[in-house]
C-alpha cells in the first residue's frame, strides 16, 4: 500500500488529502503538522480578533476529517529529508517513510533586522492563530499600535483589532496600501474606508529602528506604540526542498502536475512556485484558492491519477469595514483599460487582444466571478462580449449557444 | 380636435398591503398599464389601457391585484345601454367600422343550455366506463349508402378517404398569423398526441410543422394564401373555407403589419403587404363552380384526402348543405354565429348568422329527408364549450365538433377580446416575438391533451350514462336529448321533445 | 442528480422567480409578509440583456471551484448538491470572486448564499422552478 507523507497542515495539505482520497481510498496518509491544532483557516485569524468567527468555526474541515480520510496526524516538525531512503526525520527524531512526498510548508512571515526590534516588548507577527492568540492577550483598550506593512495581512489584522484597542497607525514604504494588487487611485478608496474608521497611515514611510516604545521612522518621524505588529511580508518555507535538491526559486518550483524537480516529491501552498497563467512564468501565489488546487492537484497526481492546474491567477477578494474589493489577473501596461465609476466605488477591466487579463472592483464586486473565469480561461471576446462586459459581469458576455451548454446542461 | 373622453371601462384594483413592488405586473402587461413611480414608491396604473386580459392578475405572486369593471356609468337607460352610447362615442371619434374579437359576447340563445341528455335507468343498464370499452373514434369522409359487392358476389370494402379521429373534436382552423407560431406549434403537437386534427386556417403551413401532416386539415380559403402542391399533399385533409361563423358574408384582413418574416413566406406574399382575404371565392359563384373547386383539391392530392367545405351557419343553411353534399364534399363544416375570429366588424359578428344548434338539426334532418346524409359527414363548431356540447351536438347529428376558443383558453386565453390589437399578453394573438415567447408550446400542448382528456373520460361518463358504448350509436340519437324553456317551433327545428315528454 | 437548468428561449424576464426563491427562504408563510417593503435577497437572478433573459443560480458543479476557495472550509458539496454553512462563512466573498457564473452573493447578513435546491425550507423543491410561468426553469435530471 502507498505511503503518502505530507508536510505541513494547512489549506494545501487538505487538498492533498482530498486529492489522493479521490483517487487512492486506501493508502496510508500521514500528515505531519507544525502547529498544533486541527486544521484551520489561516485567513480567519483576523475575523477571530474581529468576533467575526470562534476557535470551533474556524476549523477548515470538521472534526473528522483526519479520521474519516483515514489520516495519521503527527504534531511535530519535520528537519530533514533523505531523497534516498525515502524518509523525513522529524525534530524529535522520529523517522518517517515515504512514497510520495508532499511538501506543503507554507511560508512565514519575513521580519527584517530593525535596529532595536529586541528592545520592543510587545511585538507580534500576523501568521498563524498562535499569533492571533498572542496578540489578542495583548490588546487592551487603550492600547496604540503600530502596524509595519499595508499589505493584506496588516491591514486585515488592523480592521480585526480596531474595536479592541486605542489607535492604530499602518506605515508602509510602499506609497499606497495593498500595494500588490491595487493601483493608486483604487488603492486610494480602499485607504480612505479604513481611515474613515479610525485607521492613520503614514505611506512612503517605514520604521528603521526602535527603542523600546518608540520607532524612529524614515521620515525622521518618531511614532510612539504599545503593540507592534510586523506584517512586511512573508517568505516561503524551502528548507526541506533545498535539502531535497528541489530547485527552488522564490519558492519551490513545481510543474502544473506539482512535482518538484526531485521525483516523488511534490510541493504545493504557499512555498510553492508554481505556474501562473497570468505571465506565463512561474511565481509564488500565496493564496488560499491556489493553495487549495495544488494542493488537490499535487494529491491526484501523488495517487497516480493525473491533473493538471495550469490556469492559477493571482486573485483576490478582500473587504475592509464592508468595502469590499475583487482583483484579478494582470494589469500589463499596454493594456486597454476600461473604467466605470460607481458610488463609492469604481471598476477597472483591463483589456489586451481581445481578452480580459486583469480586472479591479471596489464596492459591487456582484458576480466578480464571470470576470474571474474570463481571466482564468483567457476568453476570446468579440467586440460585442467586450461591449457587454464592460457593463457589467453576465453571462450576456458570451453566446447563447454558450450560455444555454452553462445553464442547460451539467458543468 | 380632442378627442370625446371616454372613461375607462375597467379598473385595476391594487391592495397596496399585497403588493411588493415586484413589478411583475409591469413587466408582463403589453398594454403598459403598470409602471412603478420611484417617487412615490409605488406602483401606478393608467386604466385607459387596461383590456382585462389579467395577465398581470395571474402573475401577481402575491395577489394583489385584481381588475374589476369600472362603475363610473351614464345615466341608466334600458334602450341606450352604456355600451352602445359608447360605441357611438367611439364611431363619432374615428369614424371608423368597430373591430372586434372572439365570439359573439351578446345575450342571444344558447341552446346547448336548454337541451338536456338522457341518462338510463332500470329497464336498460348504465355502462360505467371505467369497467367497460367505450368507443370515441369517429371517421369523417362519405359513407356507402348500401352494402355493395364485385361480380363475384365479393363485398367490395374500398370506400372515400376518412378522416380517423380518436374522440369527435377537432381544433378549428385559426391561421399561423392570426395567432402565433407557438399557439400553433401548441396545436398541432397536441393533435397529434391526442389522435384528433388541427386546422392551418387561411395562413399556410410554416415548415416547421408538416411533421405533424397526418394530424392536420389545410385550408384554401378565398384569398389562396399559402396554398401549393405540398401543402394539400402534407394535410390530413383539405377544407375549403367558405364563410366563418363570427364574419359570414364578409372576407378577411390581416393587416401588413403581421405579414412579417415567417408570416409572409408561409402565407406566399411579400413582408407587409396586407392579406385581403376576399369575402366570395371569385371562382365560386354557384355548387357546381364549388363542385370544380372540391374535384380540383382531389386531383392534386389524388383521391386519398377527403375534402371538407366550411360555412358558416345562416338562414337557408339547410339547402346551402344540400348543395354542399352533392357538390363531392366529403365533410360540410357548419360554424355558428358564436364562433370566434381574431378580427371582425363588431356589428357583423354580434347580428350576422345563426346558432350552430339550430343549423345542425335542421341541416341533419335535410340530408336525412333527401337521404343523402350518408354522401357527408357533418362537423360543427361556433362555441362548443365542453363534453355536454360535444354530446349534445353528436345526438343532434354531428359527427365531430370543432373547437377553437376552447383550445384558445387551454392555453392561456383570458377572453379580453382584443386579438384585433396584436398585443396579445398571452402569446395567442400575436406575432411579436417577446410576447409569442410566452407561450410555451410544451406546456400548451400539455394542457391542450389535458383538457380533450377530460373531455373523452367525460364524454364517456355521458354515453355510459345513456347506456351508449360507442359514438356511433349517439350520432343523430335525438331521442337522447330533451328541451327544456323552448317553444315548439323551437323544439321542432331541434327534433327533440320538451322535457317531461 | 435533479438540479436546476434554464432555457432562456422561454424565459420572459419576469423575474418571478427571485421573489419565489426570497419567499421561499424568508421562512415566512406569507409572501407579502416576506417581502413587502424591504431588499430582497434571491439566490437565483435574471439578467436581462435586451431583449434576451435568463435566469441564474448555481450550478451545483461536479468540480466546484467555490467549495476549493472557501477560506473558511464553509462551502461542502454533500450529496451533489453545494451548500454554505452561514454560521462559518465570514462574508470574504472569495466564493464571488470564483463563481464563474456570478451565482454566489452575499445575503442580508452579509454571509454569502446561493441556491440550495430548496431542499432545506420548507419548498422540498426548487421554489423557482415550480413558480415559473412559462418552464423556463425546471428541476430535472439530466
Amino acid at each position: 500500500m502507498a505511503e503518502y507523507l505530507i508536510i505541513g497542515n494547512g489549506t494545501a495539505a487538505v487538498g492533498c488529502i482530498e486529492g489522493i482520497r479521490s483517487t487512492d481510498p486506501d493508502g496510508n496518509i500521514t500528515v505531519v503538522s507544525g502547529e498544533e491544532h486541527h486544521v484551520y483557516s489561516r485567513p480567519l485569524i483576523s475575523y477571530y480578533l474581529e468576533g467575526k468567527t470562534t476557535l470551533e468555526k474556524m476549523r477548515y474541515r470538521p472534526e473528522d476529517f483526519y479520521e474519516k480520510n483515514n489520516v495519521n496526524l503527527i504534531y511535530g516538525r519535520a528537519v530533514k529529508v533523505d531523497t534516498k531512503k525515502m524518509s523525513v526525520t522529524l525534530e524529535n527524531k522520529k523517522r518517517l517513510f515515504y512514497d510520495k512526498l508532499c511538501l506543503c510548508t507554507g511560508s512565514s512571515p519575513f521580519v527584517p533586522p530593525f535596529e532595536g526590534l529586541d528592545t520592543v516588548e510587545k511585538k507580534f507577527t500576523f501568521m498563524t492563530l498562535d499569533d492571533s492568540l498572542a496578540l489578542e492577550k495583548a490588546l487592551d483598550k487603550s492600547a496604540r499600535v503600530l502596524i509595519v506593512g499595508a499589505g493584506l495581512i496588516g491591514l486585515k489584522c488592523a480592521e480585526g483589532i480596531a474595536e479592541r484597542v486605542g489607535s492604530i497607525t499602518v506605515c508602509d514604504l510602499a506609497d499606497r496600501v495593498l500595494s500588490s494588487i491595487l493601483d493608486s487611485e483604487c488603492a486610494a478608496l480602499m485607504q480612505h474606508r479604513l481611515e474613515e474608521n479610525g485607521i492613520s497611515f503614514m505611506l512612503g514611510d517605514t520604521a528603521v529602528r526602535f527603542e523600546g516604545s518608540k520607532a524612529f521612522m524614515k521620515s525622521g518621524a518618531e511614532v510612539e506604540f504599545d503593540i507592534l505588529v510586523l506584517a512586511v511580508g512573508v517568505r516561503a518555507e524551502t528548507e526541506l526542498a533545498k535539502q531535497a535538491d528541489c530547485k527552488v526559486n522564490r519558492g519551490i518550483v513545481v510543474g502544473t502536475d506539482m512535482r518538484t524537480t526531485t521525483p516523488d516529491i511534490f510541493a504545493a501552498g504557499d512555498c510553492a512556485e508554481g505556474f501562473d497563467s497570468s505571465i506565463g512564468q512561474n511565481r509564488v501565489l500565496a493564496i488560499l484558492p491556489n493553495a487549495y488546487m495544488q494542493g488537490h492537484c499535487a494529491g491526484v497526481n501523488m495517487a497516480g491519477g493525473s491533473e493538471v492546474f495550469d490556469n492559477a491567477v493571482p486573485m483576490n477578494s478582500i473587504g475592509f469595514f464592508g468595502l469590499h474589493c475583487a482583483t484579478a489577473g494582470s494589469y500589463p501596461e499596454d493594456a486597454e483599460m476600461s473604467q466605470q465609476k460607481t458610488e463609492g466605488g469604481i471598476k477597472r477591466l483591463f483589456i489586451k487582444e481581445g481578452r480580459l487579463c486583469g480586472y479591479m472592483l471596489i464596492g459591487d464586486v456582484c458576480r466578480a466571478g464571470v470576470y474571474t473565469s474570463l481571466v482564468r480561461e483567457k476568453t476570446e471576446l468579440d467586440e460585442e462580449s467586450i461591449a457587454e462586459m464592460k457593463k457589467f459581469p453576465s453571462l450576456a458576455i458570451f453566446s447563447a449557444e454558450k450560455r444555454s451548454k452553462k445553464l442547460g446542461g451539467v458543468v | 380636435m380632442k378627442e370625446h373622453y371616454i372613461y375607462p371601462e375597467f379598473e385595476v384594483v391594487r391592495n397596496e398591503n399585497r403588493c411588493i413592488k415586484c413589478r411583475v405586473c409591469e413587466r408582463q402587461c403589453a398594454n403598459e398599464v403598470h409602471r412603478f413611480d420611484p417617487d412615490l414608491g409605488i406602483m401606478i396604473s393608467d386604466e385607459a389601457k387596461c383590456v382585462n386580459c389579467q395577465r398581470c392578475v395571474s402573475l401577481c405572486p402575491t395577489h394583489a391585484l385584481k381588475i374589476v369593471k369600472s362603475d363610473c356609468r351614464l345615466r341608466e337607460n334600458a334602450n341606450w345601454s352604456d355600451e352602445t352610447i359608447k360605441e357611438i362615442y367611439k364611431q363619432a371619434n374615428s369614424g371608423g367600422v368597430l373591430l372586434s374579437s372572439m365570439g359573439n359576447p351578446k345575450p342571444l340563445p344558447v341552446y346547448w343550455d336548454k337541451i338536456l341528455i338522457n341518462a338510463s335507468q332500470v329497464t336498460n343498464p348504465p355502462i360505467d366506463p371505467l369497467r367497460e370499452p367505450m368507443e370515441t373514434k369517429v371517421f369523417l369522409g362519405k359513407k356507402p349508402d348500401k352494402i355493395r359487392r364485385n361480380a363475384n358476389g365479393e363485398l367490395i370494402t374500398e370506400i372515400a378517404p376518412q378522416l380517423e379521429l380518436s374522440m369527435p373534436v377537432m381544433f378549428s382552423a385559426m391561421s399561423y398569423g392570426s395567432i402565433s407560431y407557438n399557439a400553433h406549434a401548441s396545436l398541432a403537437r397536441a393533435a397529434t398526441e391526442l389522435g384528433i386534427c388541427y386546422n392551418t386556417g387561411e395562413g399556410g403551413l410554416h415548415e416547421d410543422f408538416y411533421v405533424y401532416g397526418p394530424n392536420t386539415v389545410v385550408q384554401v380559403a378565398s384569398g389562396r394564401f399559402g396554398v401549393h402542391k405540398d401543402y394539400l399533399e402534407a394535410a390530413a385533409a383539405v377544407e375549403i373555407k367558405m364563410g366563418q361563423g363570427a364574419k359570414p358574408g364578409i372576407g378577411g384582413h390581416l393587416p401588413g403589419a403581421k405579414i412579417v418574416g415567417d408570416v409572409s413566406r408561409t402565407r406566399m406574399i411579400p413582408e407587409g403587404s396586407d392579406a385581403i382575404s376576399p369575402a366570395p371565392h371569385h371562382d365560386i359563384y354557384s355548387i357546381e363552380d364549388l363542385r370544380q373547386l372540391v374535384f380540383s383539391l382531389k386531383e392534386a392530392t389524388e383521391y386519398k384526402k377527403p375534402v371538407i367545405v366550411k360555412v358558416a351557419a345562416v338562414h337557408n343553411i339547410a339547402a346551402i348543405a344540400s348543395g354542399i353534399a352533392r357538390s363531392g364534399a366529403d365533410i360540410i363544416a357548419i360554424d355558428g354565429f358564436r364562433g370566434g375570429t381574431g378580427a371582425a366588424p363588431t356589428r357583423i359578428r354580434d347580428n350576422v348568422g345563426i346558432p350552430i344548434e339550430l343549423a345542425l338539426a335542421s341541416v341533419d334532418q335535410r340530408l336525412r329527408d333527401e337521404g343523402i346524409r350518408n354522401n357527408v359527414s357533418l362537423v360543427v363548431g361556433g362555441s362548443v364549450r365542453s363534453a355536454a356540447d360535444v354530446v349534445k351536438a353528436v345526438a343532434l347529428g354531428a359527427d365531430a365538433v370543432y373547437v377553437a376558443t376552447a383550445a384558445l383558453l387551454a392555453l392561456g386565453c383570458h377572453l379580453c377580446r382584443t386579438c384585433q390589437s396584436g398585443k396579445c399578453n398571452w402569446g395567442i394573438a400575436t406575432q411579436d416575438p417577446e410576447l409569442v415567447k410566452r407561450l410555451n408550446p410544451d406546456m400548451g400542448s400539455r394542457r391542450l391533451v389535458n383538457l380533450m382528456d377530460a373531455w373523452r373520460h367525460e364524454i364517456k361518463e355521458l354515453m355510459g350514462g345513456m347506456g351508449i358504448n360507442s359514438i356511433e350509436s349517439l350520432r343523430g340519437n335525438r331521442l337522447m336529448l330533451r328541451g327544456v324553456g323552448l317553444t315548439e317551433k323551437e323544439l321542432s327545428i331541434l327534433g327533440i321533445s320538451h322535457a317531461g315528454e | 442528480m435533479k438540479r436546476v437548468y434554464v432555457n432562456e428561449q422561454w424565459c420572459l424576464g419576469c423575474h418571478l422567480c427571485e421573489y419565489n426563491c426570497a419567499f421561499a427562504n424568508s421562512g415566512l408563510s406569507d409572501m407579502a409578509k416576506a417581502l413587502r417593503d424591504k431588499p430582497i435577497f434571491p439566490r437565483i437572478h435574471v439578467e436581462d440583456s435586451g431583449k434576451i433573459h435568463y435566469a441564474v443560480s448555481c450550478r451545483h458543479c461536479t468540480d466546484p471551484i467555490c467549495v476549493k476557495s472557501c477560506i473558511a472550509g464553509a462551502i461542502s458539496k454533500v450529496d451533489g448538491t453545494v451548500k454554505i454553512d452561514r454560521e462559518k462563512c465570514v462574508g470574504c466573498l472569495t466564493c464571488v470572486l470564483v463563481c464563474p457564473y456570478g451565482a454566489v452573493a452575499p445575503g442580508p447578513s452579509g454571509a454569502a448564499q446561493k441556491c440550495e435546491l430548496c431542499l432545506e425550507n420548507s419548498c422540498g423543491a426548487p421554489a423557482c422552478a415550480a413558480g415559473c410561468p412559462n418552464n423556463a426553469i425546471v428541476y430535472e435530471e439530466r
